[in-house]
């Protein structure tokens, strides 16, 4: 019998994590297991996933494009796509193991591909702006295929079920990275499934995302007259965009960025220096669209580092932490000194304030 | 007769342990030391007993929620939640605490050394002689005493990270019962709309060297020193900021 409203209580409300390496050291993903597994009950077992940075060092110069299949139709639909657009140097099954509360996985694979370089020709693009857009297309028109991740020399790895059993079903602890980054979900708006587990990914770009976005519809329009497509059913896949739109195609700096996503309170920015006054003023004008409204902590994850953020009135948790060339950061401090117990420098991070960890020599994200 | 107990907790999963501490409790055990916490939520939790507990690590959200009577001592940092709907006893954190540390307390004490993060003691309430009190001896985030209903809230300011504020933006917003001392002066714009700054009367003065006495002898501080700084006493303008926002009137 199932049990009724009061009879029941889950004690939840989504866990991340994140563990840099500044000098790019390379170790597995059985750290940030640990980390992910302490806050199991953030999650509910609907959600957990993985970035992974620096895993595919034999093929860094490929695009590692992870794909969700529904069935082996859609697999052999979207891999002549696929092999229309990319030389495909190698492609196969991400291995799994199994696990025995992870079901109904869909197929699994990945492929190590260079986009054709005719064609990046003939649409006289970026080799980066070419790939984004095929993902685009293959998440919108293939129905039952989807995009898991599309970057050089990284991956994510995700699922329906808790995070530390979807980091032991992809053998995670088989991969060594400078930066990995977790989720453990407990959706709220939208269904569990596969796709939709976080991280969302685009080209290096990833998401791990505790919160709910009220703004995802305005930030939705806005960034769907740049070209993209949010298919995911949820809102965290607007924030990747959103960073890959600022990033990426406009250049902006990052802590311009982060005033644009987490902008700060009309009344503070009256008493800011007259100098970067106008230039708040500034980027709250210009990407007002790009205010991101309610509760949220976030990673975005890339291959240069990451950079970690709250709402500016802080609605939910984050905790950073610093150990030797390690930055860590997590939505408890436990989940931190669970794998770190004795950290140089612990901070609880405070609303609107960002938490930059670079790879060593990069300056900007 | 003191009975002791030593129970170590790493690695055990928190409905584990609280059962651990309830079934000592039962025993007749009144001095209980948790070795290795590290994330474990609900400890103290709506226990109703007068034992001390001594917690070594970083207990997990929600320690003390709705806790009544017990005498806590965490030696490290405690995460968020601490001390929710707490009614009676008293909590020592000698660390930093998270986000939302006292919220809707309603009775009991609680120190903490270091800084404390957003929205502390928010809707903490009163009722005759239950009158929380929290003291905080380093920073706190913003919304300070948010819709503060009743209780004592101290902050020092002391100690925590340099480049913050002894107390962030929108203190006591909403504010509408109690009574709260900040060690020096704020900014009037940090000030939330219900509250005010009012003079210290001798009262205010007995009453924060009582509990900044307390607050002292916990931590091995100078009571004195920290007293010879003046403070600004913050009450609110109304008791009822908005009984006339449904009204019609």
């Amino acid at each position: 019998m199932s049990l009724r409203e009061g009879e029941v209580r889950i004690p939840s409300g989504c866990a991340i994590s994140g563990i840099m390496n500044r000098k790019g050291y390379l170790f597995s993903g059985h750290d940030i297991i640990q980390s992910i597994a302490l806050m199991h009950d953030r999650s509910n077992g609907l959600g957990g996933g993985f970035a992974a940075y620096g895993i595919y060092p034999d093929y860094a110069d490929h695009y590692a494009i992870h794909m969700f299949y529904e069935d082996s139709f859609c697999r052999e639909e979207t891999e002549l796509f696929i092999n229309d657009h990319f030389n495909v140097e190698v492609g196969g099954r991400i291995p799994t193991r199994k696990v025995s509360s992870i079901t109904e996985a869909p197929i699994i694979w990945r492929y190590f591909v260079q986009p054709k370089a005719e064609k990046v020709m003939e649409m006289d693009l970026e080799e980066d702006e070419y790939v984004a857009r095929l993902v685009m297309q293959i998440n919108a028109k293939f129905p039952g295929s989807f995009v898991v991740s599309s970057g050089k020399n990284m991956g994510a790895f995700k699922g329906v079920g808790y995070p530390e059993d979807i980091g032991e079903f992809y053998k995670l602890d088989s991969y060594k990275g400078y930066l990995w980054t977790a989720h453990g979900r407990f959706p709220t708006n939208t269904p569990g499934w596969w796709g939709g587990a976080h991280p969302f990914t685009l080209l290096d770009w990833s998401i791990v995302h505790n919160g709910e976005i009220s703004s995802y519809d305005a930030n939705r329009r806005y960034i769907e007259m740049f070209g993209y497509k949010c298919t995911l059913q949820t809102d965290t896949e607007v924030i990747t965009y959103l960073f890959d739109l600022l990033l990426r195609k406009q250049g902006l700096p990052l802590k311009a960025v982060v005033t644009a996503m987490a902008a700060p309170l009309w009344s503070n920015i009256e008493r800011l220096a007259p100098e970067e006054r106008e230039l708040v003023k500034a980027i709250r004008t210009v990407y007002s669209p790009l205010l991101v409204n309610g509760p949220f902590s976030i990673i975005l994850g890339s291959r240069k580092g990451f950079v970690a953020l709250n709402d500016r009135i802080k609605l939910r948790a984050l905790v950073a932490a610093e150990k030797d060339d390690f930055i860590y950061v997590a939505s408890e401090e436990s989940a931190i000194r669970e794998i770190c117990s004795n950290p140089d420098r612990l901070w609880s991070v405070a609303g609107g304030e960002p938490v930059i960890g670079l790879l060593e020599g990069v300056e900007e994200l | 007769m003191n009975q002791n107990i030593t129970i170590d907790a790493k690695g055990i999963y928190y409905r584990q342990l609280n059962e651990a501490i309830k079934a000592s409790l039962q025993d007749k055990i009144n001095t209980i030391e948790l070795q290795n916490v590290n994330g474990q939520r609900y400890i103290g939790a709506g226990i109703t007993n007068d034992a001390t507990i001594s917690i070594q690590g970083t207990p997990g959200n929600d320690l003390a929620a709705y806790m009544d009577g017990l005498t806590l001592q965490v030696y490290g940092n405690a995460q968020d939640g601490v001390a929710n709907t707490m009614n009676k006893g008293t909590i020592i954190i000698h660390g930093d605490a998270g986000d939302a540390l006292g919220y809707a307390m309603r009775g009991g004490e609680v120190y903490v050394k270091g800084s404390v993060g957003y929205r502390v003691a928010i809707h903490m309430k009163e009722f005759q002689e239950k009158v929380p009190l929290v003291v905080v001896g380093g920073k706190a985030g913003s919304f300070f005493g948010e819709y503060m209903a009743g209780g004592i809230l101290i902050l020092l300011g002391l100690r925590g990270r340099e480049e913050q504020p002894i107390v962030g933006d929108y203190c006591g917003t909403g504010m509408h019962g109690g009574i709260m001392y900040i060690r020096g002066s704020v900014e009037e714009h940090k000030l939330g709309k219900e509250v005010k700054p009012v003079e210290m009367t001798e009262e205010d003065h007995q009453r924060l060297a009582l509990y900044v006495g307390r607050f002292a002898e916990h931590f091995g501080e100078d009571k004195e020193e920290i007293l010879a700084q003046p403070f600004t006493k913050l009450i609110p303008y109304n008791k009822r900021p908005y009984g006339n926002l449904y009204v019609g009137a």
